[in-house]
């Protein structure tokens, strides 16, 4: 058989023939060749399973299939799934909320469905073995296992009436196409004629490089090469402006492994077959800086000519006299703790294109922060931020680090240069090296507290290895201070953290800014201090939790503090949990199990800094209620949550709404999805939007505040039981906008800035969160399961209980991989077989309560969740394995051999 | 992009690998795995097509199982006691997806410290048959394998077989993977252990330990330790110094080398227990 032979396939039922390489994978053929993009490719190497096909019925990866291989064969993608819309088991999915950015549902349901076919009703067993190849990073796998068991079911999530949806767990509004497979991610928009993009990468930490012949080098393969010498702006860019050091191609001086120093682009089928091994680029390594230590010692080299000691930033909060304090305490706890780096491994490595429109470049790209990215792409090619338009894909996970720039500036430049649509698709190992990671921290802290358990004072000092480039390290380093004296009433406190540069990956945003790391430190010191004191460690938390009125470390009285509340619903399960364990442990043999638990605080939005979102709703001519919600929504379910406030503020049922993407010229800014500050922030934003537009229907009527609306046959009808009347949208004026009704809102949260000592009102609102892990070590191996956890998350009010939980046994399953098994090593785990996060096997039970303690401040009392559901649960896992078994694990993960290394320890 | 072959007889499979500088492929899983490119570099010699290359097949000696049987073949096989532990390396070779793909053959050829199939085929005391244009040859697996991604097979051979004679087969058999995640896991240490019993004693154990090795090994002295123990106290005869001592483990991201060697040890004592409990 020779190159390009047509090769019969039977996809999805069809006969056809495709003209493709024998040796090429089944999922580029299924997606390039024959547009079924349904099947996802999240790694290239049968790690994720995002690309799961059946081939006679029987699963396997396409991404590891030559095509030959498929000749003749059936293959079946999502889209043979219910192709009149969603199938049972689609319901089902969307149901459960089993899809949250939904980039692995397509592997998921392919791999449910073979499951299905032989066993109808399969046991939680059967599917969670079926499932076992599929990752997925958003969901922790409890609603994907939930609806496939329920594939016979055949209920609908609500559908509430006007005024009832903030509270209802309805299904989510974008959910259908993530089920069908038909949501178009950054890799799934193809414009005709696009050049496809690589990237030249520096294989070194640190390395000074020049070029060679890149006419000749070009010229003989056909393709064009572009450098830092052809970016027309300012080549540096930063999530923070005020630090922008980071260029889109490096000049002359690579500071990290994996940075790009060229791009190379022409038509796709030269590009992919291109190697880089002749590439005319000489590198001269350099010693690399590798330990945030070490790297402020005296007379090292700087990796930034003005950061003196390569220290970034440095934040600092003081309140009281902590070292009196601490000499006054009956008892004290000194200890220190190591983390690494972590990867975010969303399934969806970054992906987009850019092409122009007029002189307008447009980008289309996975983002959590559409004018971010608009306005850093605009610096660094020079042109003016009205001139690059961000039209955002659907994004296959975030988690932080798709806050920073990647790609954009990439194929910015070159469809810049070309005036020709460009497309980059990042590979899994391209992903992993060049994006951020969460900052490894090296912390110290010594916390007392008196004889009858009272927390007197804390003492914290932090490194926080930022790498080579600022990206978040600025916000890690003031957030820290801030939140690691826990949600607790500590009034002698001092905290310093710094943002150290090294050579090693970007460290940016990841789920928590640093406060997972220190809640790691401070929550396990408390399980140490309660047992000095004599106090139940529940207890303990309990006695020193922060209540309505008393001040934070920052100086700052809260009102609707719910950290008791949180503490207080985990004290019948402490119980219980406390029996069991204590029960199986009286049986003696190598397996013990442990209960530990651990608190969460999480202020809401940028730190003492604006974030301001603004919302969008109007009234077409005929009669359509569009909301533009510009938060974007990359599975935590924004699209959902916001629509929900809007429409209970406007007064008319969620599904009445049509929903407007994020987009910089047609959605105001919503600011960027992070921080845990969309249902807050942009929440608030909609609900005035909500309430400015209602006004302005029920002027128009003459009607009082309590008149329902109802859109009826293109008009608006507004009724208060005595009277009704009828706004006919087709016969008022039409504005510039297009509406004939229109209410934009802008809400920023009441902040005030931190003084030199960390004092001032950082946040507007906060949230908080206790979780409870219940586990068995296996001490002979180290190894550790995670049987149960209970996750009590305080959001002032809920407003859609699915999404929530959700949140939280999404971030369970990311803290549980922090605690366990995430370990990035920079060259040695650019892929998803060596660095490892929780399969569907790995997850224990969780049980979720929520409270609702309201906020005075958030929408309808709402309270931030997505990164609180976090931060409790490694500490949690820490401290139950203390408690089973005595191990303190003082460098993370706890791999078994570092688990059984603690258990031999304190057995001696 | 290069010349793809996928005959469909052998002879015509061999006349290309004579032609040299094809890479073999099957179930492409590592091979894909180990590129970032769209498709496979040529030339490629595919080797899925050929009929005699697949199933699992009781033979006058023992079992054949073709070199290009996927493990999820092997998983469901009606083997003997003593294949429990290969059907069971068969159900941890990756994910389901992988196994539906990856063959006995690959697993072997790519050579890994940590193949997930090669302990229990050490303990089955597992053949090697190998092709070229110039004939056929068998080896044993121990001398296949011959260092981290090495094996003894010349440039223009192919495997067509693994062969596991009948005695191999004998008495109960058991395959423990330690990993730091439930599925889709690289082994920090995995066992297989058969032992072949005379009413309670055992008469002859087979024990090869992966993971902790170049190459996964057999443990010679520790097996001859256990012959002539009752079943029931054999886990607890079981030296793991002399375990730890018959290994070469290193250490790298997944775990330190003394934590492997120690951890081998308590896999073996567990394999024993759980066939004497088994057994009972």
């Amino acid at each position: 058989m020779k190159d390009e032979v047509g090769i019969p396939l039977i996809v999805n039922g069809t006969p056809c023939q495709v003209s493709a390489g024998p040796g090429r994978r089944l999922s580029q053929v299924l997606r390039e060749d024959l547009g079924l993009r349904g099947t996802k490719v999240g790694c290239d190497a049968g790690d994720c399973g995002a690309c799961s096909v059946l081939m006679d019925g029987a699963v396997t990866c396409a991404c590891l299939m030559p095509v030959a291989q498929a000749a003749g064969r059936a293959v079946e993608t999502v889209e043979a799934l219910g192709p009149g819309g969603p199938d049972a088991l689609q319901r089902a999915f969307l149901r459960h909320g089993a899809a949250q950015c939904g980039i692995c549902t397509p592997g998921m349901l392919m791999a449910a469905t073979a499951l299905i076919r032989r066993s109808p009703a399969p046991t939680r067993a059967e599917v969670e073995e079926a499932l076992g190849g599929v990752l997925c990073r958003c969901t922790g796998y409890a609603r994907i296992v939930d609806a496939v068991m329920d594939v016979a079911g055949a209920a609908s999530g609500p559908v509430p009436g006007r005024g009832a949806a903030v509270g209802a767990s309805v299904e989510r509004l974008d959910g259908v196409p993530k089920v069908l497979g038909t949501e178009r991610f950054g890799a799934d928009e193809v414009p005709e004629g696009a050049l496809l993009v690589r990237a030249v990468r520096s294989p070194h930490a640190h390395a000074g490089f020049h070029f060679g012949d890149l006419a000749a080098w070009s010229a003989r393969h056909g393709v064009e090469v572009f450098t830092a010498a052809d970016i027309p702006g300012d080549n540096r860019f930063s999530v923070i402006p005020a630090f922008a050091d980071q260029p889109a191609l490096a000049d002359g001086v690579a500071r990290m492994r994996g940075e790009a120093v060229a791009v190379v682009a022409g038509a796709p089928e030269v590009i992919e077959a291109l190697e880089f091994g002749d590439f005319p680029v000489t590198w001269e390594p350099r010693e690399a800086l590798e330990d945030a230590c070490a790297a402020q010692g005296d007379g090292v080299a700087r990796i930034h000519a003005d950061r003196a000691g390569n220290v970034l930033i440095k934040g600092h909060v003081r309140t009281g006299d902590p070292l009196g304090a601490l000499d006054g305490a009956a008892h004290v706890v000194a200890r220190e703790i190591e983390t690494g780096w972590v990867e975010h491994a969303y399934i969806e490595p970054e992906a987009g294109v850019a092409w122009m429109e007029g002189d307008v470049l447009n980008i289309r790209a996975c983002t959590q922060a559409p004018v971010m990215d608009r306005d850093d792409t605009a610096r660094v090619l020079g042109l003016p931020p009205g001139r690059v338009r961000i039209r955002p894909a659907a994004t296959g996970g975030g988690f932080g680090a798709k806050l920073d720039l990647s790609l954009q500036p990439l194929i910015g430049l070159v469809t810049l240069k070309t005036g020709r649509p460009a497309r980059m698709v990042f590979t899994r190992r391209e992903s992993m090296a060049a994006t951020t990671k969460r900052h490894p921290a090296r912390m110290r802290a010594r916390i007392g507290a008196d004889a009858g358990g009272r927390l007197c004072g804390m003492w914290f000092d932090g490194d926080f290895d930022t790498g080579a480039y600022a990206s978040w390290g600025p916000t890690v380093a003031v957030r820290v201070p801030v939140h690691a004296s826990g949600p607790y009433k500590v009034p002698h406190y001092r905290a310093e953290a710094r943002a150290v540069h090294t050579n090693g990956p970007v460290a940016g945003a990841f789920r928590g800014f640093g406060v997972p790391q220190a809640a790691i430190l401070q929550e396990t010191m408390f399980d140490e201090l309660a047992d000095a004191v004599g106090l139940d460690r529940l207890e303990f938390r309990r006695v020193n939790a922060l209540r309505d009125g008393q001040a934070s470390v920052c100086g700052q009285v809260l009102q609707g503090v719910g950290i008791a509340a949180c503490l207080e619903a985990l004290q019948e399960e402490w119980r219980a949990g406390s029996a069991r364990v204590a029960a199986f442990n009286a049986k003696g043999g190598d397996m013990r199990r442990g209960l530990g638990v651990a608190s969460c605080w999480y202020g809401c939005g940028n730190t003492a800094l604006p974030n301001p979102s603004t919302i969008r709703i109007g009234v077409t001519p005929a009669g359509a209620v569009r909301l533009h919600q510009g938060a974007m929504d990359i599975g935590q379910g924004a699209n959902t949550v916001i629509a929900q406030i809007a429409a209970d503020a406007l007064g008319l049922p969620v599904h009445a709404l049509e929903l407007v993407d994020a987009d910089t010229a047609q959605t105001p800014d919503c600011g960027k999805t992070s921080a845990s500050r969309q249902t807050v922030v942009t929440g608030n934003a909609a609900l005035r939007a909500g309430q400015a537009l209602r006004a302005r229907i029920l002027a128009l009527t003459n009607m009082g505040d309590g008149a329902r609306l109802a859109l009826e046959n293109g008009t608006l009808v507004v009724s208060d039981g005595a009277r009704r009347a009828v706004v006919e949208p087709a016969r008022l004026s039409v504005g510039p906008l297009g509406y004939v009704l229109v209410a934009e809102e802008t809400y920023d949260p009441p902040t005030q800035a931190l003084d030199e000592n960390g004092q001032g009102a950082p946040y507007a609102v906060y949230g908080y969160g206790a979780q409870m892990a219940e586990l068995e070590v296996d001490t002979r191996l180290g190894t550790v399961r995670v049987l149960r956890m209970v996750a009590a998350h305080d959001l002032g009010r809920v407003i859609n209980p699915q999404l929530a939980e959700g949140q939280i046994e999404g971030g369970i399953a990311q803290g549980l991989g922090l605690a366990l098994m995430e370990e990035y090593v920079p060259g040695r785990t650019d892929n998803l077989h060596d660095y490892l996060i929780p399969t569907v096997g790995d997850m224990p039970e969780i049980r979720s309560i929520l409270i609702e303690v309201p906020d005075p401040e958030g929408p309808m009392g709402a309270k931030g969740l997505g990164e609180h559901v976090l931060i409790p649960t490694a500490p949690a896992i820490l401290n139950a394995i203390r408690h089973a078994c005595g191990a303190r694990i003082t460098r993370l993960p706890a791999r078994p051999d570092r688990v059984l290394a603690a258990i031999r320890e304190a057995e001696s | 992009m290069g010349i793809y072959h996928r005959p469909c007889n052998l002879e015509d499979a061999l006349w290309v690998l004579a032609g040299g500088g094809v890479t073999i492929a099957a179930g492409c899983t590592d091979l894909f795995a180990a590129t970032d490119a769209p498709e496979l570099a040529g030339p490629v010699l595919d080797i899925t097509a050929l009929d005699a290359l697949r199933g699992v097949q009781a033979t006058a000696e023992g079992w054949r199982i073709g070199a290009a049987t996927p493990w999820a073949e092997i998983a469901r096989a009606p083997l003997p006691g003593g294949f429990d532990m290969l059907r069971a390396a068969a159900r941890e070779v990756g994910s389901v997806q992988i196994q539906n793909a990856a063959t006995v053959a690959g697993n072997l050829c790519n050579a890994s410290p940590a193949a997930d199939g090669v302990p229990a085929l050490l303990a089955l005391e597992a053949e090697v048959e190998l092709a070229s244009v110039r004939g056929r040859r068998r080896v044993r697996l121990e001398d296949f394998l011959t260092g981290v991604r090495q094996t003894a097979l010349a440039g223009d051979e192919m495997v067509l077989a693994v062969h596991v004679p009948r005695h191999g087969a004998d008495g109960q058999s058991r395959f423990l993977k330690l990993g730091a995640r439930r599925y889709m896991v690289i082994s920090i240490a995995m066992v297989a252990v058969r032992v072949v019993l005379t009413q309670d004693r055992i008469d002859r154990a087979a024990i090869a330990v992966g993971a902790c090795s170049p190459v996964a090994r057999r443990l010679p002295a520790v097996e001859a330790a256990l012959a002539g123990l009752p079943l029931a106290r054999a886990a607890g005869a079981v030296d793991a110094a002399a375990i730890g001592a018959a290994l070469d483990p290193i250490t790298d991201m997944r775990a330190g080398a003394g934590y492997r060697g120690a951890a081998a040890g308590e896999l073996v004592r567990r394999a024993l227990r759980e066939i004497a409990g088994g057994a009972s």
